[in-house]
């Protein structure tokens, strides 16, 4: 039983930690960074904001429904995500984990396309090369070394892209992750590795498996690591397109460490109760990221009511839309599960396929 | 209309069920789209069913506390449409937002599927008129003595639910004499509940009780309403499960394992009702519950302070005693769920109004059922106020792992000797029972007089500590 109750992220107060806009929604100047959005894109990426949120909520209305088997929300990351997914350029190619809705939603994949993992009606979701965003990887950290991987064929075929791979605090403990991070420095590949600290690793605190903050790693390894206000969407909007343009022209990876906090539970399989207290999640709603983007507009832009009342119905008809598509999915032909497991043919799995059909274990039910 | 049964879903990947922690909803009541409906406790976690449909929920197929295997019926929702087709609430969404901005006349009914708008209203009542066979005829002109023939006889009783007029029947409450705050002056639960509050008699000011029912209420036990006297059977037996399973476990295990001893005083407390009643006309109190009970907090904290060994438990499988240097305050609450008992962390390090501010929090979470477990664990020291129920003192049994519980009577008048002479007073009996495997009655004593004390004297406690 744990008697000394700390809260986490309270001495957010870092000197190195990018900030542009605090969590009242004043603009704040940092040295190195600048904010170059106009009211039109702030206001755009309040947009992003209020709608993954919204769909996010509905999301875990149909799991809680028994329609999804699971999902990984994303409330008080959307800022982190949104900056992000904002700062691309269509070309470059992003792999994320399952928790990257706001990411999923910038590149432009359908809201419904997202949940059929969730649904378990698919191994994925989406075509990868359409959006360039990858399908989830669910083994953690697994996926920075399939972005180092793919940012060292950029530079064969002599690409200006970048790569973006997603991944948490609990996944930078692991192997994979760090040995993508070495790869990374060693061939100066064009990969941008973006970390959500949401201080929870499921029920583990970041600060248990990070004793230094984690953006200080990548000095370690022999690249630049920058800590942003995870919040400020703004911050991470020019942190992120800073490093992606660094990495285009060749200057290497670049770790960033969005500082955030995860509001809600790890998956709607977990309870957060039972390990964190109220007060700390109490703390953190103060650092809201949607709502200092609207304080900033309604005093800098004089955004009316009006605006966001629009920008809500629309998150509401979106919401209740994917609720239709959810509902209307089919159950797949498990003979599919057979379909995208290698690139080309494969001996083995045809002896599967022939074998399941050979059994007579087909057919959908639409 | 048509019937949808809500299953219970899977929430955590691979479970076979769940335990009803809380119900949100009654039966008759009208829900919207994605409105929270229950808790369910499962292996993993206690999570928020939120409803599937919107509708009216006409049966909830289990109890507080009743295991529930998963795909079982949890909840019946009648989600009637005019047409009678079995129109999910998630299936017209497009007219569902229309609606909200324009609500045109004719599709009223979709805009009650998302549970906002004038339509939908207007929409839900056409259909509950119809079913009734009342059209339009205004309720009030309706009466035994002009009764058309032709109206089916339940037009006769107000316009409630069954499961409503069970419960006013059952609590005493003639549901003729309400009148409905539901749709179309509907009787609802709610009604019933008010007028049994009406009938109660006024709280006093001390209480941590929570979600009484009032004076009529005869038939509240172990989290559940049971029977009248006159009307249940002989003989009845009750699942022991979900609150009442925790309470019955705890008190056998702290009882035959820390033997218990208790000491008491009374005290004049008339300082302290002062300091409350000038606190309550301070501008930066308004809006805070205040009550001796935040005096007693204090004051038991401030005793902690001076004793830490009061704020320790006896480990007997270490072979150690822990004393902790802060308190987790547990305040003993009487739910409508029964008997829980959450705490404050950090209780002493709370000032007078940080101290209030958190008791009003956990009273209201207590009473709306939305404690949640961690605020559950790890109390080291409780307060169980019986002054409420009007008794003067109790001899409380310890929460397992605490060392000591204080309880507090009923603060009433009484002739008390004051500067030599026999004057009414505020008087108060304090109880602290405690663990005396390490506590003994001279610490005890001590602390409990500490308490007195600082009752009798708060002004200077809290001022010079």
């Amino acid at each position: 039983m744990t008697w000394g109750f700390v809260v986490k992220g309270e001495s957010m107060i870092d000197e190195e930690l990018v900030q542009l806009l605090t969590p009242e929604g004043q603009r704040v100047a940092h040295p190195d960074y600048e904010s170059t959005l106009d009211g039109e894109a702030i206001f755009a990426l309040y947009r992003d904001m209020v709608i993954v949120r919204r769909l996010c909520n509905e999301s875990t209305s149909l799991q809680r429904q028994g329609q999804l088997a699971l999902w990984a929300p994303i409330q008080g990351q959307e800022a982190a995500q949104i900056g992000a997914g904002r700062a691309l350029q269509p070309m470059d190619f992003t792999f994320p984990t399952y928790r990257e809705h706001g990411i999923a939603w910038c590149r432009g994949v359908p809201a419904q396309d997202v949940l059929r993992m969730f649904r378990a009606v698919s191994n994925g979701g989406w075509d990868p090369q359409k959006y360039r965003h990858s399908v989830p990887t669910v083994v953690l950290g697994n996926q920075a070394l399939h972005a180092v991987g793919y940012a060292m064929g950029i530079q064969r075929d002599g690409a200006e892209e970048a790569v973006m791979t997603f991944f948490g605090d609990g996944a930078s403990s692991q192997g994979d992750t760090l040995e993508s991070f070495v790869w990374a420095a060693s061939f100066n590949a064009p990969v941008v590795f973006f970390c959500q600290n949401n201080q929870w690793g499921i029920s583990t605190p970041s600060s248990l498996q990070s004793k230094v903050p984690l953006y200080r790693r990548a000095q370690g390894f022999g690249f630049s690591g920058v800590r942003v206000d995870g919040n400020d969407v703004l911050a991470v909007y020019e942190v992120t397109k800073k490093a992606l343009d660094n990495a285009r022209v060749g200057g290497g990876p670049t770790l960033i460490e969005a500082y955030t906090y995860r509001m809600g539970a790890h998956t709607t399989s977990d309870d957060p109760t039972r390990y964190r207290i109220d007060a700390e999640v109490e703390v953190w709603k103060h650092r809201d990221p949607v709502e200092r983007v609207k304080a900033l507009l309604v005093h800098e832009y004089q955004a009316k009511g009006a605006a966001f009342d629009a920008v809500a119905h629309e998150a509401e008809t979106m919401a209740l839309q994917l609720r239709e598509d959810v509902l209307a999915m089919g159950r797949p032909d498990p003979i599919t599960m057979f379909d995208h497991a290698y690139a080309s043919e494969h001996a083995l799995i045809e002896e599967g396929r022939r074998e399941m059909l050979e059994l007579g274990i087909s057919g959908g039910v639409h | 209309m048509s019937q949808e049964i809500f299953l219970l879903p899977d929430v955590g990947e691979g479970l076979v069920e769940a335990e009803i922690v809380t119900w949100k909803v009654r039966e008759g009541d009208v829900v919207t789209l994605n409105q929270p409906l229950v808790d369910i406790e499962t292996a993993k976690a206690t999570v928020e069913l939120p409803s599937p449909y919107a509708g009216t929920v006409t049966k909830l197929h289990g109890d507080v506390g009743d295991v529930m295997h998963v795909h079982e019926p949890l909840i019946t929702f009648d989600v009637g449409t005019a047409s009678g087709d079995a129109t999910p609430a998630t299936s017209q969404h497009t007219a569902i937002v229309a609606s909200d901005t324009e609500a045109p006349a004719g599709e009223g009914r979709e805009a009650v599927l998302v549970g906002y708008g004038v339509a939908n209203e207007d929409g839900l009542a056409t259909r509950t008129h119809r079913r009734r066979g009342v059209t339009s005829t205004p309720l009030a002109t309706i009466s035994s003595a002009s009764t058309p023939v032709s109206t089916p006889p339940t037009s006769l009783a107000p316009r409630s639910t069954p499961p409503v007029r069970l419960y006013a029947k059952q609590h005493g409450v003639d549901i003729e004499s309400l009148t409905g705050s539901g749709r179309d002056g509907l009787i609802t639960r709610d009604d019933v509940e008010r007028a049994l509050r009406a009938d109660a008699p006024q709280d006093v000011s001390v209480t941590a009780s929570v979600g009484s029912r009032g004076a009529l209420n005869t038939s509240r036990f172990v989290g559940r309403d049971i029977e009248s006297w006159a009307t249940g059977p002989a003989e009845e037996r009750i699942p022991v499960k979900g609150v009442l399973r925790s309470m019955s476990e705890a008190m056998v295990q702290s009882a035959f394992s820390a033997p218990h001893a208790v000491v008491w005083m009374r005290v004049d407390a008339s300082a302290t009702m002062e300091l409350v009643a000038g606190l309550k006309t301070r501008p930066h109190t308004q809006g805070l519950r205040l009550s001796p009970l935040v005096i007693v907090a204090l004051g038991l904290c401030d005793a902690a302070r001076n004793f830490p060994g009061i704020n320790s438990s006896f480990d007997a499988a270490a072979g150690e005693v822990i004393v902790r240097r802060s308190v987790n305050l547990g305040i003993a609450a009487d739910t409508p769920r029964g008997l829980i008992v959450p705490n404050i962390k950090g209780a002493d390090a709370l000032n007078l109004i940080d101290m209030a501010k958190a008791l009003n929090v956990l009273v209201e979470k207590a009473r709306q059922g939305t404690t949640t477990p961690n605020e559950m664990i790890g109390t080291t020291l409780t307060i169980t106020n019986v002054g409420p129920f009007g008794v003067d003192a109790a001899m409380p049994i310890l929460p397992p792992g605490t060392g000591a519980i204080l309880a507090i009577g009923k603060i009433a008048k009484a002739p008390w000797v004051h500067d030599d002479e026999i004057v009414v007073r505020h008087v108060v009996e304090l109880a602290l029972a405690f663990d005396h495997r390490q506590i003994d009655g001279a610490l005890a004593s001590r602390v409990l007089a500490h308490v007195g004390n600082f009752l009798n004297n708060p002004g200077v406690y809290l001022l010079a500590g």
